[in-house]
């Protein structure tokens, strides 16, 4: 074969949705048997895209063309009868369903849903090394068996054409390898793989070509060879980047949060955090670094009493806060900054100054005893909008109608407000544009300044290195030595993160 | 928000097995033991006689058709509280269409008077996602309503009706298993430990069986093998695990939990069919007597699966048999068993290290033998109480070790993928 | 959003569910043979002075009903259990006053406290199978309200005093009546002295809605309870004060009738009050006003339609099928409504941010 064929083309994409613009102008060749990288920041529009060529949206305008012909889907089954597959970000498995039901489901006239599909299942679990049991619950695997239990459905349905949306999101750097030599098999054998990303290192080190995306429109096509990473998030970014950067050391020797010996299980008696003992002094940043599902989450609940404690102790400020439900926490001094703040921080119908109030409904300026403060509620809201930049027409408006970014903003600044002595925050600035990234890191230095202590935890290792003071790994839930971000690498992370830098699965 | 409290799910598996066969097996069999075992303390002969097992079959099985409606719905993630409408409007497609076509015509007017009431259910939460309970709560209001209106307009005309009531109405036809019925009756009569219960069951069984009763267990174990051998079934299930990975299958989502919903509208529908002409004489005004709530219950009690829902709702037809035949006496005697099983309980959450849990069941179980002891008999105003008791026994003492489709009674939007 | 817009969308929803009704009964009268046009003749027509006070009575009634129910809806706690707590509320209440441990309107206010206790009691039955074992509530309360008839029905043969085909608790004493109060001149129908509890519960809804820490747990934990959780509330305290409260709601429900008219607990207890109570609540959307709104209109429609049968050869049944449809149209329409404002609003932040940068834009160039 002479000249590569174009397996994927996209031209003049354009999408839109109520109040945002996701992609306009979108035009991408994809090489057939090639890795073709998608970049672009958060917001940059490549789920949108990949969601358009997935079925899974229409375009408003512009062609799709795959393998040579005009093709337009109105579901995800259309694209799978064109031979492309797309394994998510977030992936898309039935956690009380066996890996067989789950790769079989919507492909069940393929090989039925009995032996014949048990046996064409292992046919491909072998040949790329996949190592997965189909009559096995998916709830229990792991996070990169996962992964590949995604990777499985794709191939099932015969795929040609794979997109990998976010793939080494949740991956340590040991499994990023792994996944890369998968990778790097499926090319071999003449599929063409469609992979998304922000981040540039691993980016440049798998991809045949990259296409930079920009606020919804193609900025550029190259190749890995000729660009390095600086170029590309110039590209990505349009300006100059914002660098997490270490100052002068802020801690004081004033404890503010001690826990230990903490222990939390779950309903059926197994440790979900073992042995945990950490202090935080006025003015540090603890960093928590680790693998989603080792114990962040459970760490974070437990500090702010959304989880009780079998065993061990939490202090905050010298009391003894263990038996302390979360108000009484919060009202202490406790900020928190969600790691879904759809979910967990914001009231989305309700309008801007009545989600001051939320999560501080016992102390001023929003409340007065058991009474609303109406008036205090709104002039705080105006306070926090003009300091922190948030972009809204007022404090009127539904929370829900602001955009990611500045959502996160006005939780921050609420988050801030009253002088906290703890914050926690988890993921603080996940799905927010670089803009707003920035400003909350500044807010965050800021306050440490002031003597704020804050439990930090974070899968952005760059945000991890920038703002901690000390970084410590959980795995299995369990917490591992203090690091020094000034001097620990990616690799070292990497490793403690998994546990040995083993090449081996890691921690479920 | 759904029928069983988030937080109270437990985690645990749910393999594609249907029924864990060996596990019911058991358990009828430690019970058969323990219900012979207070026949023969108490004397009180009733507990096992042909006659009660029949009434329990007859009482046991609309619930069994509510809580197999309401497992298609919840497994496809709707959950469903309009199941009693449902019935009601079931009992009355019945009482039309039984009186002027004859039983079979009637069962096929109750399930579309049954399934008009699901497709609307459907509609509510399907097409607009209102909120499943409030949609569930509205159908009953119209299906009450349309019921009683139309109760006077079909009826009050007719001789042996009235405004509230239809006229006596045909009964499906009845089968006996010859030979087997008369030899088992023979061992029934002996009253011999646990042998002439289980025969008295086999009788029970091969005697004057409805076929209505047949059609009802098929739809149940057919049911099981649709939903976890064929594809639909699986599609099905995933709508009620997890409907966005289903979407991103290509499986139409709206699709399944429409047909599903409607489905269950079918199923009410029939159960109501049933209590109008196999449990009872024709329509009454409130014959459903929310048993679309204890057939919810008894799904519950059996995890979503349909062994586990026809064990539940044996359960409650058997108490509801009892206090039907044996009246305040035969309750009295159910006391017992109530105050052994619970005693059984106890001692199992004890092992499992379950403290608390085991000493308030132990309390309770005293309290139950207590009450036995000092009377010998239950007021009729307490037993009428009965299966709702039981209903709220149940659903106290199972509802910890379960567990309900993920994603059911959850909103669900395409196109809300990633 | 302006004011105007608010209240034009907040209205929408109900004036569509009406329509609805008014059609699919019309239909429904149309295929069972009866003429819509007498039934519209008959429900529209103006009240007369007596029709006139009973409409008020019962949406005092009605609208007590609808708050009871409204207060759990409003955190997603479905308390279907208004008729029952209100059924021994009623009769505990009943039967207090006519013991008359207490003397005149001593034993009035202690009765109506007595009341109000035993239907949260009853409620908080509910409340602790749910938090303990985690029980539905929607189930359980299904479950008491059948419990309830049963057991006040032997409660009854057991203290009450047989008089013909009835059986009431003691009479209460004259002392301990309230007076009615004349709304119309020359009109013997009163209206219940105690109509103004609804009025006071009312007000009480809503400061506490939105004036409250409590309250606003309660809306927290009924938008998001992932939200409400994170920010301190717990939320099985919640649903414990909820139901309480709730059910002494409920246990005010039956008291304007019993110290205005009846005077003592009996058999003859007007049913259906609680699950009517449900569809006001509904159809009000669970706030205050909305539900009086909603009680005044399902009491207008109950009395209007009960002369359908002498006058029209209707069976007043019929209303409950409108009732019922209303219902069913109102939360389908709340629903569609709720999710274009949100669009709406969400489009119009998005022109305005673009228009603001706009105009820095201009301003720095």
């Amino acid at each position: 074969m002479s000249s590569p064929a174009v397996a994927v083309s996209l031209r003049g994409i354009a999408k839109r949705f109520p109040g945002v613009v996701a992609n306009h102008d979108v035009s991408v060749d994809v090489q057939a048997g090639t890795v073709h990288a998608l970049v672009g920041e958060n917001g940059a529009g490549k789920s949108t895209l990949m969601k358009i060529l997935y079925g899974v949206q229409k375009p408003d305008d512009g062609s799709i063309t795959v393998d040579g012909e005009d093709v337009g889907f109105s579901s995800p089954t259309d694209a799978i009868a064109r031979g492309i597959g797309m394994v998510f970000q977030h992936f898309q498995l039935a956690d009380n369903l066996t890996v067989l039901e789950n790769v079989v489901l919507g492909a069940e006239k393929l090989h039925g849903i009995g032996d014949k599909a048990r046996a064409e299942i292992g046919r491909i679990s072998t040949a790329y090394g996949f190592d997965l049991d189909p009559d096995e619950l998916v709830e229990t695997l792991g996070v990169g068996e996962r992964q590949r239990v995604e990777i499985l459905k794709v191939l099932y349905r015969g795929a040609r054409i794979i997109i990998l949306d976010e793939p080494t999101a949740v991956l340590v750097p040991q499994e990023v390898e792994a996944l890369f030599a998968n990778l790097r098999e499926l090319k071999a054998e003449g599929h063409t793989l469609l992979f998304i990303s922000h981040k540039l290192d691993e980016v440049l080190e798998i991809a045949d070509e990259i296409t930079v995306l920009r606020r919804g429109t193609t900025v550029d096509t190259v190749e890995p060879s000729a660009v390095t990473s600086h170029d590309l998030a110039e590209l990505m970014v349009g300006a100059e980047l914002p660098s997490p950067s270490t100052a002068e050391s802020t801690v004081t020797d004033r404890v503010v949060l001690e826990v230990s010996d903490l222990r939390v299980q779950d309903s059926d008696g197994r440790p979900l955090l073992s042995d945990v003992s950490l202090t935080i002094r006025a003015g540090e940043v603890l960093g928590i670094a680790g693998v989603e599902g080792n114990g962040q989450t459970e760490l974070v609940e437990a500090v702010l009493g959304m989880r009780p404690a079998v065993a061990g102790t939490v202090q905050l400020g010298g009391e003894d806060v263990t038996r302390w439900g979360t108000r009484q926490r919060r009202a202490a001094g406790v900020g928190y900054i969600p790691e879904d703040r759809q979910r967990h921080g914001l009231l989305l119908d309700a309008p801007l100054w009545e989600n001051r109030i939320l999560g501080h409904q016992t102390r001023p300026p929003a409340m007065n005893g058991h009474w609303i403060n109406r008036s205090g509620a709104r002039d705080d809201s105006d306070r926090i909008v003009s300091e922190y930049d948030v972009r809204t027409p007022g404090i009127d408006t539904t929370a829900g109608s602001l955009s990611g970014g500045n959502q996160q903003k006005f939780l921050v600044g609420r988050e801030m407000s009253g002088e906290p002595r703890l914050l926690v925050a988890a993921h603080p600035t996940r799905g927010v544009d670089v803009g707003a990234q920035a400003a909350i890191w500044d807010q965050v230095r800021e306050a440490r300044r002031r003597g704020l202590a804050v439990l930090l935890v974070s899968a952005d290792l760059d945000e991890l290195i920038g703002l901690s003071d000390t970084i410590r790994v959980v795995l299995r839930g369990r917490l591992g030595d203090e690091l020094d971000p000034r001097t620990v690498t990616p690799q070292q992370l990497g490793s403690a993160m998994t546990g040995a830098g083993d090449r081996s699965e890691s921690a479920s | 928000m759904s029928v069983v409290a988030r937080e109270h799910s437990a985690p645990g598996t749910d393999g594609p097995r249907f029924g864990r066969g060996i596990r019911l097996w058991l358990y009828a069999l430690v019970a058969l033991l323990a219900v012979s075992t207070v026949r023969m303390v108490t004397g009180a002969d009733q507990l096992t006689s042909t006659g009660t097992l029949q009434a329990a079959i007859v009482a046991a099985i609309p619930i069994a058709l509510a809580g197999l409606g309401g497992l298609w719905s919840e497994r496809a993630g709707v959950v469903n509280i309009g199941l009693e409408g449902m019935m009601i409007l079931g009992t009355l497609g019945a009482g039309y269409y039984t009186y002027y076509q004859g039983v079979w015509v009637g069962l096929a007017g109750a399930m579309l008077f049954g399934a008009i009431g699901g497709a609307l259910h459907a509609l509510a939460t399907v097409v607009f996602a209102v909120d499943h309970i409030v949609s569930g709560v509205a159908i009953n209001i119209i299906a009450a309503g349309v019921a009683a209106f139309l109760a006077e307009v079909f009826f009050a005309g007719l001789e042996g009706g009235g405004p509230t009531q239809s006229p006596s109405l045909d009964r499906p036809p009845e089968i006996t298993v010859p030979g087997v019925s008369d030899a088992a009756a023979g061992i029934a009569d002996n009253g011999w430990f646990v042998v002439s219960d289980l025969a008295a069951v086999v009788n029970a069984l091969t005697e004057d069986l409805s076929v209505f009763t047949l059609l009802a267990l098929i739809a149940i174990f057919g049911t099981g093998w649709l939903l976890w051998y064929t594809s639909f079934g699986l599609r099905l299930r995933s709508c009620g695990e997890s409907p966005y990975s289903a979407e991103s299958l290509g499986v139409n989502v709206y699709r399944y939990k429409f047909i599903a919903v409607t489905l269950s509208g079918v199923f009410a529908g029939f159960g109501g069919c049933y209590l109008a002409v196999v449990a009872s004489s024709g329509y009454a005004n409130g014959l459903s007597g929310n048993r679309g709530y204890i057939g919810l219950a008894a799904m519950i009690f059996g995890n979503w699966r349909p062994g586990g829902l026809l064990a539940g709702s044996v359960l409650f037809g058997y108490s509801e048999g009892a206090r039907l035949r044996g009246g305040g006496e035969l309750v009295h005697a159910l006391l017992l068993l109530l105050a052994i099983g619970l005693f059984g309980l106890a001692v199992w959450q004890l092992y499992r290290g379950f403290r608390i849990s085991a000493a308030l069941t132990g309390l309770v179980a005293a309290g139950v033998l207590w009450w036995f002891v000092v009377t010998d008999s239950i007021p009729a105003d307490f037993t009428e109480m009965t299966p709702y008791v039981a209903t709220l026994l149940v659903l106290a003492l199972a509802s910890q070790r379960l567990r309900m489709p993920a994603a059911d009674g959850l909103p669900y939007r395409r196109g809300g993928v990633g | 959003m302006s004011l105007g817009r608010r209240v034009l969308f907040g209205a929408a929803a109900p004036a569509l569910a009406f329509v609805v009704a008014a059609i699919v009964t019309s239909v429904v009268l149309l295929g069972s043979g009866d003429s819509p046009v007498e039934f519209w003749q008959v429900v529209l027509s103006v009240p007369d002075a007596r029709q006139f006070v009973n409409i008020v009575n019962v949406s005092a009634i009605l609208y007590l009903s609808g708050l009871a129910a409204a207060i759990g809806f409003r955190m997603n706690l479905f308390n279907i259990g208004v008729e029952g707590q209100y059924r021994v509320a009623t009769f505990a209440g009943g039967f207090f006053a006519g013991q008359a441990f207490l003397p005149g309107y001593l034993n009035t206010a202690a009765a109506i406290v007595v009341a109000m206790a035993a239907g949260a009691a009853w409620a908080g039955i509910a409340a602790v199978l749910r938090v303990t074992r985690g029980v539905s509530e929607v189930i359980s309360t299904i479950m008491l309200n059948a419990i309830a008839l049963s057991l006040v029905a032997y409660l009854l043969r057991e203290f009450g005093n047989r008089e013909g085909q009835t059986i009431v608790t003691d009479q209460i004493q004259q002392s301990s009546w309230v007076p009615n109060f004349t709304l119309v001149p020359g009109e013997d129908t009163k209206v219940y002295g105690l109509v103004f509890l609804a009025l006071v519960a009312g007000v009480a809804f809503a400061v506490l809605l939105s004036g409250t820490r409590f309250g606003f747990d309660l809306r927290a934990t009924g938008q998001s309870e992932s939200a409400a959780v994170a920010s301190g509330v717990n939320v099985r305290r919640m649903v414990v004060y909820a139901m309480l409260l709730s059910g002494a709601v409920a246990g005010l429900i039956g008291m304007p009738e019993l110290f205005g008219a009846s005077h003592a607990f009996g058999s003859t207890i007007q049913t259906g009050i609680g699950f009517t109570g449900i569809a006001v609540a509904l159809l009000g959307r669970n706030r205050p006003i909305g539900i009086a709104i909603g009680a005044l209109v399902f009491a207008y429609l109950a009395q209007q339609s009960s002369p359908l049968g002498i006058e029209a050869d209707i069976s007043p049944e019929i209303i409950a099928v409108t009732q019922g449809v209303v219902v069913l149209s109102v939360v389908i329409a709340y629903e569609v409504i709720r999710r274009y404002q949100a669009r709406l609003e969400q489009a119009q932040v998005a022109a305005t941010l673009r228009r603001e940068r706009a105009a820095g834009q201009e301003v720095s160039a």
